[in-house]
């Protein structure tokens, strides 16, 4: 058993910071969210779910069924992260205006956003196996079955570590994700929009007074987390080649879990929740059989939040640091 | 307080034109689909259901035999016969508990006479006793797991030789046809793929064959750690016991990693979905056996070609995975009509006797609902396509 782990240990390294990525930048909607609203915005895994297809679109409709290189390749992946980014961040705002703002003006209670996220979640989800996938991607009756992306990005080595291999799409997920994430962390310290939301998340009611247009920043973090949802989906299509109108399901929760993980409301912890997350549901894996991998994962966040409730690095977004 | 009762009756109309509309669509749709039983208005008709996944992720494996269960009922109402059969549908989305509360629905609400289906096995497994308990008769056309036969049920039939036979036979194949004597074998862990799986491993462990296990959840789109695994492991053939949605994404995500095994699967992942979820080219060379007999285009026995003219003509597309043992199983019941037995349990008692030459095989069933021929196919992608290749007692690869 400790053979294998040392066999495998370096390819599920690789899987496990490359799913991690992912998981992290859809993690960063969530916590924006709660770091702003004190909500959890479970509908979030369909701004991925519609992302993906936001990115599917592009080759779709330019109609690729080759391997693309040089420029060429380049142009597909930047038009397919910001076909992306433009569904995703488009749905989250939409989300915000439709599912969110009517109950918030009411003052309604948290519970109620909630079952309105479950019921938009699920409207989302039938509107594009039922409409969307067979007529705008031209599949009659085949909307709930998988779709399939023509490979475009050659499997190329880039290099190798200790004999295993290292493709070029892996590596292409884990640096755009972690520069998406620096420029996010950027975005929220140092500039005027940042500051607001992290005066809104710290204290709305003084946020106001202040002179913050609250819900000008309610819907830039909806944005912003919807466009990171958006790079992640990109990232996830161009790497696995398939999404299909369910697809959200799983990672909204990996992604939530990810956000708990590292501390909700914090945005440098939905990086390490995530990538935490990718690698031990890799490594336990070896260990146990992939049928455990969800068992692993879902222990050590319980065990995590036994000794530190608030996640890893803690509840931060709303912590003076301005 | 005004104008929020306004607003509220607002929604309230808002809520009944949808529903209007809704109910239209819903007429709409029975109005097609009784067509064939209300043109004579004196004749009589009875129902027959067909249950399985129809729009869910999986139903690529269950429209073809839904469509040649409905040609075999649409050649027998032309004939203009003294009873017609009225043909329902029943989606259950391929989930077992969706599948109980319509078969509830048919029995009581639609009062159905016979069952074509329910398609998969886990929904066999909850469907088949509440059908037990009403006293009607189901022939299905896909399921395949070893234990629905094991349960005494009277009612219950497969027009399919079950996973205990597919999966050694598959195993034979692999080991002698394949040549592979160090596999990797993973399952889905579901009601169908599992058993399966397990009698791969139990008849490869026999012959000898050196075997690896993992499982995966086929839930996930992402499989790296079961395909770090194979990779570890360097087999000559890797079996999977699962669903084709599943079986591209794995097959695939292998083939990006540089593992080169032959891949085997079973009936499950018999459908275009697996290619198009894989990729045509990492697809190419794949193998799937089968209990079921596809009516590929090159066939010469006169029977089974004049059913793939039909069908192509009727539905333009080819006789996909079960669409001949749909058109059996819906034959079974027609028999029974033209036998002139109409209720359920008349019906039910004929099946046992029935005995005819049907397109995917000769249909005679055992007293515990199994078929009795128990061939098993072995298919290949070639092209893109997939071509038999022969039965897997003799199939070999060149």
């Amino acid at each position: 058993m400790f053979n294998d782990f040392i066999n495998q240990f370096w390819p599920s390294t690789i899987d496990g910071l490359s799913f991690g990525a992912i998981y992290a930048l859809i993690a960063l909607g969530y916590t924006m969210v709660y770091g702003v609203l004190r909500l959890i915005n479970f509908a979030h895994s369909e701004v991925f779910m519609i992302g993906t297809f936001g990115a599917m679109f592009v080759p779709f409709a330019i109609g690729v069924d080759s391997a693309l290189t040089g420029l060429a390749l380049v142009g597909m992946i930047v038009l397919m992260i910001l076909a992306g980014m433009l569904a995703s961040a488009g749905t989250a705002v939409a989300l915000e205006r439709i599912a969110y703002r009517p109950l918030r003006k009411r003052g309604a209670s948290r519970l109620a956003a909630l079952i309105s996220a479950i019921g938009a979640s699920i409207f989302l989800q039938e509107l594009f196996a039922l409409v969307v996938i067979p007529n705008v991607f031209d599949r009659p009756e085949r909307g709930r079955i998988q779709m399939g992306l023509p490979q475009f990005m050659e499997r190329t080595e880039l290099f190798s570590i200790a004999g295993h291999p290292v493709r070029a799409d892996q590596v292409l997920v884990i640096v755009a994700a972690l520069g998406m994430m620096v420029v996010l962390d950027r975005l929220v310290n140092r500039t005027k929009i940042g500051r607001g939301i992290r005066a809104t998340a710290q204290n709305p009611e003084a946020a106001v007074l202040m002179g913050v247009d609250i819900d000008k920043i309610i819907r830039m973090t909806f944005l912003l987390g919807g466009a990171m949802a958006g790079v992640a989906s990109a990232l996830y299509l161009i790497s696995y080649e398939n999404t299909n109108y369910y697809i959200g399901f799983l990672f909204g929760i990996k992604a939530f879990t990810a956000a708990v993980l590292g501390g909700i409301g914090n945005l440098r912890g939905a990086l390490v929740g995530g990538v935490v997350l990718g690698l031990v549901e890799n490594y336990g894996a070896i260990f146990f059989g992939s049928d455990w991998k969800h068992v692993i994962s879902f222990t050590i966040l319980v065990l995590v939040l036994m000794f530190r409730p608030t996640g890893i690095l803690g509840e931060s977004l709303q912590q003076a640091r301005a | 307080m005004r104008p929020k009762t306004a607003r509220l009756g607002g929604v309230l109309a808002a809520g009944v034109a949808l529903s209007l509309a809704l109910a239209a669509c819903g007429g709409d749709d029975t109005g097609t689909k009784t067509e064939g039983g209300s043109t004579g208005a004196a004749a009589k008709s009875v129902k027959i259901g067909f249950m399985g996944d129809l729009t869910g992720k999986d139903a690529g494996i269950v429209i073809p035999p839904r469509n040649g269960a409905k040609l075999a009922i649409d050649e027998y109402n032309k004939t203009n016969p003294a009873v017609k059969i009225e043909f329902v549908e029943y989606d259950t989305q391929g989930d077992p508990s969706k599948a109980v509360g319509l078969a509830q629905q048919a029995i009581k609400d639609d009062k159905i006479v016979a069952l074509v289906g329910p398609a998969f096995s886990g929904e066999s497994a909850q469907v088949a006793p509440v059908l037990e308990e009403a006293k009607i008769p189901s022939v299905s056309a896909s399921a395949t797991n070893v234990k629905l036969a094991e349960n005494g049920w009277k009612f219950w039939h497969r027009v399919l030789p079950n996973d205990g036979v597919q999966g050694p036979g598959i195993a034979d194949f692999i080991v002698d046809g394949a040549a592979a004597k160090n596999v990797f074998v993973i399952d889905d862990k579901s009601e169908y793929g599992k058993p399966l799986a397990d009698a791969v491993r139990a008849q490869l462990k026999t012959k000898g064959a050196t075997v690896t296990d993992d499982s995966l959840d086929p839930t996930e789109s992402d499989f790296s750690s079961v395909v770090n695994k194979v990779a570890a492991a360097k087999p000559e053939a890797v079996f999977f016991g699962g669903y084709y949605s599943a079986g591209g994404n794995l097959l695939k995500q292998l083939r990006d990693k540089g593992v080169t095994a032959k891949f085997v699967s079973g009936d499950g992942s018999l459908d275009n979905g697996l290619i198009e979820g894989a990729g045509a080219q990492n697809a190419e060379g794949a193998l799937v056996g089968c209990p079921c007999y596809i009516a590929t285009p090159d066939v010469t026995d006169a029977k089974v070609k004049g059913f793939a003219d039909a069908y192509r003509a009727a539905y333009k597309a080819e006789p996909a995975i079960y669409a001949s043992e749909g058109y059996d199983a819906a034959t079974v019941f027609i028999e029974a009509l033209k036998a002139g037995k109409t209720a359920a349990e008349d019906i039910n008692q004929f099946i046992s006797t029935v005995d005819f030459a049907g397109v995917s095989k000769q249909v005679k069933f055992q007293p515990n609902g199994e078929v009795e021929a128990k061939d098993i196919y072995i298919y290949q992608v070639k092209g893109g396509k997939i071509t038999l290749l022969g039965k897997a007692a003799e199939a070999k690869l060149g």
